[in-house]
């Protein structure tokens, strides 16, 4: 009894950390960029305002993310949907105007979704692989429309909500964080759909055997996934007026990566909407204080695959002493 | 253990037969379960006690003979069929999510939404009310449970167990079969599970048993049912047979005592 009692203790001091580790990082990063660059424009409310925009559609996809690695999948082709969306709302747009071109860029979203969602279902193989592979397919789909040549978006309306708008002075790339992160949260947390996405990532077998429809969630959860990463195609179409085969191409694991410092587990069952935001912003806070350090975007690249591994390892040491 | 007020039939099946291919694994297998009564399902491997379990939990269908719940034949398809009757079943991993807390898996996919109809439409979880009845479910098992909120995988074995059984029930089960539930349990947990038996059978939930465990049989069984070989090669009260004579009719070699 005694040894039970002192397991259960450690284990939730354990959580406790797991869960908290977001805020630690991002406030010591603050910190520790706060007293280096001091003598520069780091520390004002501009600057994160504008970290805030730039990272807003790695946050959307990193809020995407967090579905699929719910229910257990990994989604590796976010990053070639951002650009594939990116492309068919530039295209869709000068004839057809806003509404049809927001509706085909999120469509290629939803096909997207579900076709990576059906081949893992039929053919049983892992999301992984799954994912790579139609990441390979649509990349090489978004070089082909596009020729490799840029589609410049010259729509005022357009470059206005899905780029450089403000409502009210508040940016609308920081409104549109902040509306998607809400609906995500409260979908996860407080909705049955949340309750069943994360009972089929704890433990597909019980989700089955109380009747939840397995494959039905999973599929949902990719095409969410998938969805937001069509969003994301939008929000950098309208902020770089245009769009062009390689957006969206090194945010893959900048996402990942900030989803996994968040504390969502990259084996499905835990995940955290907060710890995902946080986690992007983190990432964006690193870019922008390495770049106000004067480091290069090799070296940025190289930060991001060292925080994904700490990320990780801290992840999968949970995982074995839960 | 006198029950004769509770003498009415919850469950009886007739006549059931299952083949998978050319194997026939149960050939007109029938039995009966009163309200409040503890049945044993004994046999083998092989002897056909899961398929015929499976049978009336709604995984496999029966390619011939009758279910009947409360005197009213029933059709069961499907798992939720099987649940619409009320049979539950405690499968032996418990069909939990480890990561969910007790109140999250007893009301796993049948949550308590809210009482605003709108919010109800958009799938709102109505958590305080699913607390409140989740802990009537457990108290009603007069169980050991440090809290609501412990994830299932800080609980132990028996306790597990306890909340399987309380989902069970709390889904207003009329007959809920148990499929080995002290198999991977020490003495003591065993012991509490026992109990938790005694209590639901004592609320009028008949309980189907199935186990390998003599000991556990003869402790809280009121009749035992053997299959051999796909057959029901006896029906007997627990108390009029010896430990000896149950295994003589689970090896086939003693066959006279039925």
């Amino acid at each position: 009894m005694l040894t039970a009692h002192s397991e259960r203790f450690n284990f939730k001091r354990l959580a406790l950390k797991r869960e908290a580790f977001i805020y630690y990082i991002f406030f010591v990063v603050l910190a520790l960029f706060a007293i280096v660059l001091h003598d520069t424009a780091f520390l004002s409310v501009n600057n994160f305002m504008n970290i805030i925009r730039q990272t807003a559609p790695i946050t959307i996809m990193a809020v995407g993310l967090t579905f699929a690695l719910a229910v257990g999948h990994i989604d590796l082709s976010i990053g070639a949907v951002v650009a594939l969306s990116a492309l068919v709302g530039a295209l869709l747009l000068e004839q057809f105007g806003i509404p049809v071109a927001v509706a085909g860029a999120l469509l290629v979203g939803v096909c997207v979704g579900l076709i990576n969602g059906l081949l893992i279902e039929r053919l049983q193989v892992s999301s992984l692989l799954i994912t790579l592979g139609t990441m390979g397919v649509i990349t090489g789909v978004a070089r082909q429309i596009s020729n490799l040549e840029s589609v410049p978006i010259i729509n005022p309306d357009f470059t206005f909500y899905f780029g450089a708008g403000e409502v009210f002075g508040i940016p609308v790339l920081f409104l549109w964080t902040i509306v998607i992160a809400g609906i995500a949260y409260l979908a996860l947390n407080k909705l049955v759909f949340g309750r069943h996405l994360l009972a089929v990532g704890g433990s597909p077998k019980a989700a089955l055997a109380m009747g939840i429809n397995v494959v039905r969630v999973r599929l949902n959860a990719l095409v969410i996934s998938s969805v937001a990463a069509a969003l994301a195609g939008l929000l950098y179409a309208g902020r770089l007026h245009g769009a062009r085969y390689t957006l969206g191409e090194a945010d893959l694991l900048t996402v990942i990566a900030a989803v996994a410092i968040g504390g969502t587990s990259l084996f499905g069952g835990r995940a955290s909407i907060v710890g995902a935001i946080l986690g992007s912003w983190l990432m964006g806070m690193i870019n922008n204080g390495l770049i106000l350090s004067g480091f290069s975007t090799n070296e940025q690249m190289i930060a991001r695959g060292v925080i994904l591994i700490i990320a990780v390892t801290i992840g999968v040491k949970e995982l074995k002493n839960g | 253990m006198v029950r004769t007020a509770l003498d009415q039939v919850a469950l009886e099946v007739k006549h059931i037969s299952k083949s998978f291919g050319g194997v026939q694994a149960l050939r007109d297998v029938s039995f009966t379960i009163n309200k409040g009564e503890v049945v044993g399902l004994l046999g083998d491997n092989g002897a056909g006690k899961s398929t015929l379990v499976r049978c009336i939990s709604g995984i496999h269908a029966p390619d011939s003979g009758q279910i009947l719940v409360n005197g009213q034949e029933v059709n069961i398809n499907s798992p939720l069929d099987a649940r619409a009757s009320g049979i539950e079943t405690v499968f032996q991993d418990l069909a939990m999510v480890p990561e969910f807390n007790i109140t999250e898996n007893l009301f796993l996919n049948r949550e308590i939404r809210h009482k605003n109809p709108i919010l109800a439409w958009f799938g709102w979880l109505d958590t305080k009310a699913m607390e409140h009845r989740g802990r009537k479910a457990i108290n009603r098992l007069n169980s050991r449970i440090p809290s609501y909120k412990e994830k299932i995988h800080n609980l132990s074995g028996g306790q597990r167990q306890a909340v399987a059984i309380a989902r069970a029930v709390n889904w207003g089960a009329d007959i809920v079969i148990m499929d080995e539930p002290t198999a991977a349990l020490g003495v003591e947990q065993s012991a509490q599970v026992n109990e938790l038996i005694n209590v639901i059978s004592g609320q009028g939930v008949a309980v189907l048993l199935i186990s390998h465990n003599m000991q556990h049989v003869v402790e809280t069984c009121d009749r035992a049912v053997v299959l051999y070989q796909g057959t029901s090669a006896a029906d007997v009260a627990v108390k009029d047979v010896s430990k000896e004579q149950l295994v003589g009719l689970i090896t086939g070699v003693n066959q006279s005592a039925a």
